[in-house]
């Protein structure tokens, strides 16, 4: 097929990209966007299929079927708490897609043409640096995520240091390229460097702020793309990989400003390291005689004639698979006549928008799920407050304690609920590693379970009666 | 040079229209906002297809086939999982 028709085949492959995109701005149009997204996907692929020169189709073949099978078996698999490790898991793939079609494209080109123009060499450099950072920093997220590498910051001695001088090393390997591009050698030299930072930049990070991290190496991975579509000079590369490096660079700032810290801090400041002495009042302070545990017959009596009850879940709730036994509960009492709501904070969960998903699989519906502004000044008028999983996001410290590690980060304020029902298996502190004195409130019933078993007893208790 | 700055421009402008259009997606969806977006930065597949299909040394082959597979992966799975979730979204009845 002519050039000018491959082209105006990928114009149209970016409009369904837009298009797709603009559909996920509301759940109703969601489906079809992803669809039509999907559609300019085929689109491209299809059209490249018929560039000139294209010869080795086993290859080719090959890769596509392998590619599809794999995606599809993940897919289909995976379960929906465990979303964040498949999300990061596919960022490290299009890195690594980007670094070896950089690569690969440069041997091509300096087959033919020993000096290709800076910009193509700039371009190669850019993909295979962010790629390679994407790629491995994707590997430790997902590490952490499933647990295989420890969720604890890890810090090591010297680490901004040695990071800064492997930046400085990638800048001298790229102006050697620069200088002398006749050396394929110095590229991998600088995919190893990226490798290296993408590992020494994540290890550091705490698990509870993977959000973070997640939507940063999205945000790579478009970018890294970008770069690719640089390299060979290819338009639908550079705005699908400009768009994807947008959405993650929004999502990046929209988690940052969920927990009031800068970006520099969630990835430099090694927050949540096992060590970290946080100063402030020790448990067991806050805690000496103030809490009161409960059982489920006592929670079933207390949700008996209640007007409005708001559940309020975090990454506890994902770890217990305890949605389906949420989902339940809420049904039961929407039965009575009671209004349930669930309150999302942005940061709950491992992801932007994981607790929306666990519940959406157990089919609560969306218009339920109510977002943090909005369900704020409803705590005041709500009889019982459940929260299962949460604790950071929902401790009021926040509010009051200038010095606490989470101080001015916007909380849900259960609270201000008449009654708060606490679903935690112990008194442990949250990822901020501090007492949470809400536990310690009147109005707060601790029920030490796990979330799941919790929720079926009362579910239990509440028929019982 | 030209083509370098038109693609520049290419870029530019296709940042902000993504961050016009994204600064609408509801945190609902932020999820398989970032699945799908995902799924879309697998476009690289078309580069890798590209260099795999031109005639050359095996070893700059056999790069380009792993790419024509890690991208496949990520496209394929990310929008399948993303149409997975988003179907599970319903509104009240």
């Amino acid at each position: 097929m002519n050039d000018s028709y491959i082209n105006l085949c990928y114009v149209i492959a970016s409009a369904f990209f837009i298009i797709g995109l603009r559909g996920l701005t509301h759940p109703r149009t969601a489906v079809r966007g992803n669809l039509l997204g999907g559609l300019g996907m085929l689109i491209a692929i299809v059209v490249t299929l018929f560039s000139k020169g294209v010869v080795n189709w086993e290859f080719i073949v090959a890769g596509l079927v392998l590619g599809t099978v794999v995606g599809i078996i993940l897919a289909i698999k995976i379960q929906m708490t465990a979303m964040p490790e498949l999300v990061a898991i596919f960022n490290g793939f299009g890195g690594v897609a980007s670094i070896l079609v950089a690569g690969a494209t440069l041997a091509q080109t300096l087959a033919v043409n020993p000096t290709p123009d800076v910009q193509m060499i700039l371009a190669t450099v850019a993909s295979g640096l962010i790629g390679a950072v994407t790629f491995f920093g994707s590997l430790i997220a997902f590490g952490k995520l499933r647990g295989i590498v420890s969720g604890n910051a890890i810090l090591f001695p010297g680490r901004h240091v040695i990071n800064g001088l492997l930046f400085l090393a990638a800048i001298g390997v790229a102006i050697m390229m620069v200088m002398s591009p006749d050396n394929l050698l110095g590229y991998w030299l600088l995919v190893a460097i990226g490798c290296t930072l993408g590992i020494l930049l994540v290890v550091p990070i705490g698990g509870a702020d993977m959000p973070v991290v997640i939507a940063l190496l999205n945000s790579y991975s478009g970018i890294a793309a970008a770069a690719t579509g640089f390299v060979l000079g290819n338009n639908v590369l550079i705005v699908a990989g400009s768009l994807v490096g947008a959405s993650g660079i929004i999502l990046t700032q929209i988690m940052c400003k969920a927990m009031n810290r800068s970006l520099a801090n969630v990835m430099f400041a090694g927050v949540g390291a096992e060590s970290s002495s946080t100063g402030g009042p020790s448990a067991d302070d806050v805690y000496e005689g103030k809490i009161k545990s409960t059982t489920a017959e006592e929670v079933a009596m207390l949700l008996e004639g209640v007007r409005k009850v708001v559940i309020v879940p975090g990454y506890g709730m994902a770890v217990a698979q305890a949605q389906h036994a949420v989902r339940t509960l809420s049904n039961m009492l929407e039965e009575e006549g009671v209004e349930v709501d669930f309150a999302i904070h942005p940061v709950a969960g491992r992801m932007p928008g994981h607790m929306n998903v666990l519940l959406a699989e157990a089919d609560v519906p969306y218009d339920k799920l109510r977002e943090m502004d909005d369900i704020n000044p409803a705590f005041a008028q709500t009889d019982v407050a459940i929260v299962i999983g949460a604790n950071d996001v929902v401790n009021p410290v926040a509010r009051t304690d200038p010095q606490s590690p989470i101080a001015g980060m916007p909380i849900l304020d259960v609270d201000q609920a008449k009654t708060v029902i606490m679903i935690k298996r112990s008194l442990s502190p949250g990822f901020a590693g501090i007492p949470n004195p809400l536990f310690a409130l009147d109005n707060t019933l601790m029920f030490f379970a796990d979330g799941r078993e919790a929720i079926q007893d009362i579910i239990a208790a509440i028929k019982d009666q | 040079m030209d083509a370098f700055v038109a693609a520049l421009m290419i870029f530019v402008l296709a940042i902000f229209l993504g961050f016009e259009i994204i600064t609408k997606v509801p945190p609902t969806l932020h999820t398989p906002l970032m699945s799908g977006s995902n799924a879309i930065s697998g476009i690289t597949l078309v580069g890798a297809l590209v260099s795999t299909g031109l005639e050359s040394p095996t070893l700059t082959t056999v790069l380009a086939f792993s790419a024509v597979f890690f991208a496949t992966v990520n496209v394929v799975g990310g929008f399948l999982v993303t149409h997975r979730m988003l179907a599970m979204f319903r509104r009240k009845k």
